[in-house]
């Protein structure tokens, strides 16, 4: 008396638990980047930063701008890219061109499960009613 | 080893002037993309004057807290629980050392103006454990709210009640047809205080209460001999607050 057959079923249930995460994503479409709103063209075509870059690195531009406005009072920022200088500004910079928010940080964050507590203190612009 | 005595000085001499030359080689590697606005009113130390003789009654003080209090979205919270960056009190608590048993009527029950002193030897950025809150280059007294996690070492620190501590989330006193949409709110468990507008000075312009005071109120560089505010501590007699615990206080207050 091993109870062979029943160790085999707790293993394969066990086994099946285990791997359930990959062959329940199996046939799922892998992520895209979700449509975003971004500014019309009337607004601006270029971002302070090429497209690539703002993608991957906003955070680290955002986390270095707010440094560098806050403690070292550095408030305007030369682009690398296009050269010009923009205002450093989460509110009166980034969000007066990205002004759906809803449509484009929101959204884009969401796919990506990010939620930055950035808002509780900054003044997001108002709704858009999408 | 035949290191001679005149090889090992001319090493040494090369050297010291290798780090001689180090902050012209720095200034040249840093090419960062932060700019300082040409904008910018500097001082190597803001200082304030206020004139008391001007500021007598609520009408006097109310414009100047409501032009702060309005820009900078500091709630107006009707419990202790309250926040202020630019206030008033009386005497006997704005300067508790002047305790004559006897003095001039019109002087004993009297309304100052008050806000954060600014130090020159903050009690409040040394005690604070995160650098939220540190002394900039011209002297302003700064807090980054990013940093600030809610301790108030700085408060217990600060002899002046300067600070402020949100208890509560103070989106939920401000009404936000009338926020300022330029400057963020605080948040729930962050401590606030005047930052005599740096904002506004890295845009060339006056603090917001000097600019609605009519003139009761002065600013400008105390390092400065030929500013405005080391003019009037010239010709006139001026005290400042808790003199004896050697913070320095940059707010002078005309008697
Ligand atoms: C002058 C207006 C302007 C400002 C200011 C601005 N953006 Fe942009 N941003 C744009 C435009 C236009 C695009 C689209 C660029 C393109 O398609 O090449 C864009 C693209 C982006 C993207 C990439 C979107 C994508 O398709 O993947 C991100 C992320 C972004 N911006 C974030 C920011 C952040 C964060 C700030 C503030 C630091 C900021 N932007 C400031 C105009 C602006
Ligand atoms: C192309 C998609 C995309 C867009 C558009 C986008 N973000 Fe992000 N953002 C991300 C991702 C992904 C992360 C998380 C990165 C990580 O955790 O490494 C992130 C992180 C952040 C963070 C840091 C959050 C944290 O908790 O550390 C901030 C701040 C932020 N985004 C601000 C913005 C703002 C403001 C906008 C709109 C102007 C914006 N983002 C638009 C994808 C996006
Ligand atoms: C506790 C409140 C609070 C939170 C949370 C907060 N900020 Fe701020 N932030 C401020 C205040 C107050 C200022 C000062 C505004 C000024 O000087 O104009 C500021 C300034 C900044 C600035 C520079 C100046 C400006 O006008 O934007 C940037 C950039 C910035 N914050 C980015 C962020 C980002 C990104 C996040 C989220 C990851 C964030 N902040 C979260 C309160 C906050």
């Amino acid at each position: 008396m091993y109870d062979g057959s029943k160790i085999i079923v707790g293993l394969l249930v066990f086994v099946g638990m285990m791997t359930f995460p990959f062959w329940n994503n199996i046939g799922k479409a892998a992520y895209k980047t979700p449509e975003l709103k971004l500014p019309p063209k009337s607004v601006a075509t270029e971002c302070v930063e090429g497209k690539e870059f703002m993608r991957e690195k906003h955070m680290q531009l955002l986390n270095d701008w707010r440094d560098e406005a806050v403690r070292n009072g550095e408030r305007l920022y030369v682009s690398q890219a296009n050269h010009k200088q923009y205002q450093i500004s989460l509110q009166n910079s980034c969000m007066k061109c990205h002004d759906n928010k809803e449509e484009f940080c929101d959204k884009c964050h969401n796919s990506a499960s990010v939620s930055p507590y950035c808002w509780d203190c900054h003044i997001a612009p108002p709704k858009k009613g999408n | 080893m035949d290191t001679s005595r005149r090889k090992f000085l001319t090493y040494a001499g090369v050297s010291v002037l290798g780090l001689a030359a180090m902050p012209a080689v720095d200034a040249w590697a840093s090419d960062t993309p932060y700019v300082v606005s040409s904008k910018q009113l500097k001082a190597t130390r803001w200082a304030m004057v206020v004139d008391t003789t001007k500021l007598n009654s609520e009408a006097d003080f109310a414009p100047l807290i409501e032009a702060c209090h309005s820009i900078h979205n500091v709630p107006d919270i009707p419990t202790k629980q309250n926040i202020k960056w630019i206030w008033y009190d009386e005497r006997e608590r704005v300067f508790p050392d002047d305790e004559n048993p006897y003095m001039a009527e019109a002087f004993e029950h009297k309304n100052y103006l008050l806000l954060c002193n600014h130090c020159f030897e903050p009690p409040c950025v040394r005690v604070c454990p995160t650098k939220a809150t540190f002394k900039r280059e011209d002297g302003i007294v700064m807090m980054d709210f990013h940093r600030c996690i809610g301790c108030r070492y700085c408060m217990a620190g600060c002899p002046y009640g300067a600070r402020s501590f949100n208890f509560m989330d103070p989106r939920l006193h401000l009404d936000a047809a009338k926020e300022n949409k330029e400057f963020p709110t605080r948040t729930k468990g962050v401590v606030e205080k005047c930052n005599f507008c740096y904002e506004r000075l890295a845009d060339g312009k006056l603090p917001a209460c000097v600019e609605a005071s009519k003139g009761a109120l002065i600013f400008g560089d105390l390092d400065d001999p030929k500013s405005e505010v080391r003019k009037v501590l010239k010709e006139r007699y001026s005290i400042r607050r808790k003199p004896s615990i050697g913070t320095q206080p940059n707010v002078y207050y005309l008697i």
